[in-house]
């Protein structure tokens, strides 16, 4: 790879050890994926916490272990300078405040919260979210970043039209300690372009609907770039996360183009931009119901637990879930959680709304989700959630069964105790 | 010409493009599907546990993987990673889909790795064949297994 003066003084370690070991894993990365040089990045979205059982053994040796192994993939355990790239926490394990009912050991909570303040004095801020876009970092196009999170990438890149590659816990922990990132794929405009058209032959309005066309193509289309054609109503945030991040989890989906819509392209031809177009899909009524039955894994009507808020809930969605909840009961053999990041909680908290949700027996969770974390309510047997991304993992990581629905199937679930979501 | 490098009869000889360095042989275990890291495998295992993958269940601790490549979260290297400090990494990895997931992944899970290959792994290898890797040459040999 061709590195720059700067960066080859970094890998020969005029700039420290952390810095070496860090572009020591940019290069081997790099020569991996066949680039040929870095990129500059000052935008880092990454997952440094430690907040998993795995993690305490490294973390009990100290802070710059954890970092050194899982952040660099270095033997050498290297002194953890300050970030120079603005740097941010992604979602953790372990809710702050609600770890007793998340069924967490406390020295685990002691460990994140070590980490925390380790990570904190260096620059790492701590959103702790799968929605950092949601909270204060929202880059501008063009703009290169190097994110972690599925979701969280396929909104950068397609909604908001910054660049950023799928990247992982070692080269997120790299970057953000020299500020660069392999110059390859979605950081370079050719690769941005479309492949594959979806044509819409229903409307794809609520979120619901988002979620099961996301799902739907992430299965047909893999990690190629769709285009669509037909889509009606103006979707919004809610809608538009929900749908990349179900074609993130059922394919690969990083990047997607709604011409008139998303940034990059106003037209089909400029979304394709001249690339060949490899091949067609039509999504219609049968689809649509092939998709959701998909993703339902429960033969179970009675439900045990709701999760709602994957990815994290704007405050619109909390504002929604209130309203439904407003002076009524969840069902008293099922637990309720909603999940959003901590500073919209803030808000929602300033708002009412997580007085009403905790009125209806319902628990406000931030910090994690029960995929990350692996941790679901005691005896939890069946669930119901409206995040096609927790319908195609939950199952998989616990061995629970599964239903998918809108949030109003949900929330009837949590109120009745009985699933009757209907597609 | 070095024995042990010849190619016998009996053999295929793939030439492909090094992702990460190294040596490995082993038992291959095929699949035509792609894997997801994180919520895909159980990283104390080596075991695929996705609801509707073909090798759910299967541990590919110590085979040569052959697969299309990664899919999911973007945890996939973090949990490759895991599955190498646990010891249940798979002795080496060929793929044919080059993303940023699996070559993340592929570099922390330090085996040897190999990619673009001349012809597609997928058809000429089958579970149980004998692989070798030498990412270094830029080689996959096959030994085909015996008919049962």
């Amino acid at each position: 790879m061709n590195l720059t003066d700067h960066e080859k003084a970094m890998y020969e370690g005029e700039h420290g050890r952390a810095k070496a070991r860090a572009m020591d894993l940019l290069v081997r990365y790099g020569e991996a994926l066949g680039a040929e040089r870095l990129v500059e990045t000052n935008n880092v979205a990454g997952a440094f916490n430690a907040s998993t059982p795995s993690v305490q053994a490294i973390a009990e040796k100290g802070m710059e272990h954890v970092y050194s192994e899982l952040n660099l993939d270095s033997d050498e355990v290297v002194e953890v300078p300050h970030m120079v790239a603005h740097t941010c926490q992604l979602i953790t394990g372990i809710d702050n405040d609600n770890w007793e009912l998340q069924g967490v050991d406390k020295a685990l909570v002691d460990m994140q919260r070590a980490n925390e303040k380790y990570l904190g004095r260096r620059g790492v801020n701590m959103f702790a979210t799968c929605t950092p876009y949601q909270v204060g970092n929202v880059p501008v196009k063009g703009e290169h970043c190097a994110w972690m999170e599925s979701s969280a990438v396929i909104y950068c890149n397609s909604v908001l039209g910054a660049r950023t590659n799928v990247e992982g816990k070692e080269s997120t922990g790299a970057a953000a300690l020299t500020g660069r990132i392999p110059y390859w794929g979605f950081h370079i405009t050719e690769n941005r372009r479309g492949t594959h058209l979806v044509e819409l032959d229903i409307e794809v309005d609520d979120m619901m609907d988002w979620g099961l066309l996301g799902y739907y193509i992430g299965e047909v289309i893999g990690e190629e770039i769709p285009v669509l054609k037909g889509a009606g109503r103006q979707p919004d945030l809610i809608k538009l996360k929900h749908f990349g991040a179900a074609a993130a989890s059922s394919g690969g989906v990083e990047m997607y183009h709604i011409p008139g819509i998303t940034p990059e392209a106003d037209s089909i031809e400029e979304a394709f931009g001249g690339r060949k177009m490899k091949a067609t899909f039509r999504y219609g009524a049968k689809e649509r119901r092939e998709t959701y039955e998909k993703l339902q894994s429960s033969t179970e009507k009675k439900v045990d637990f709701i999760m709602l808020g994957c990815p994290h809930n704007s405050i619109d969605q909390m504002a929604l879930i209130a309203h439904m909840l407003e002076n009524r009961k969840i069902h008293s053999n099922v637990q309720l959680w909603v999940h959003t990041p901590r500073a919209i909680k803030q808000v929602a908290e300033r708002n009412g709304y997580i007085d009403v949700i905790r009125e209806a027996g319902g628990v406000v969770m931030s910090d994690t989700c029960p995929a990350i974390s692996r941790r679901l309510p005691a005896g939890t047997k069946v669930i119901a959630t409206d995040s096609a991304k927790q319908a195609h993992y939950l199952p998989a990581i616990t061995g629970v069964q599964g239903w998918f629905g809108s949030v109003s199937d949900c929330v009837d679930a949590a109120l009745t105790g009985q699933w009757n979501g209907r597609a | 010409m070095d024995i042990a490098t010849e190619a016998k009869p009996d053999t295929i000889e793939l030439k492909g493009r090094k992702v990460v360095a190294g040596r490995a042989e082993g038992e291959a275990l095929v699949t035509t599907e792609t894997i997801s890291g994180w919520g895909g495998i159980n990283e104390r295992t080596g075991t695929v546990i996705e609801r509707r993958h073909e090798m759910r269940g299967v541990s590919f601790a110590g085979k040569i993987l052959v697969f299309p490549g990664a899919k999911g979260s973007s945890g996939w290297s973090a949990y490759f990673h895991m599955t190498r400090l646990n010891g249940v990494q798979p002795a080496a990895m060929i793929f044919t889909r080059m993303t940023t997931k699996i070559a993340l992944g592929a570099v922390v899970t330090r085996v040897p790795a190999i990619t673009e290959l001349d012809q597609d792994p997928l058809d000429v290898i089958e579970t149980g064949d004998w692989v070798v890797v030498d990412a270094d040459a830029g080689t996959v040999t096959v030994t085909k297994k015996k008919p049962a």
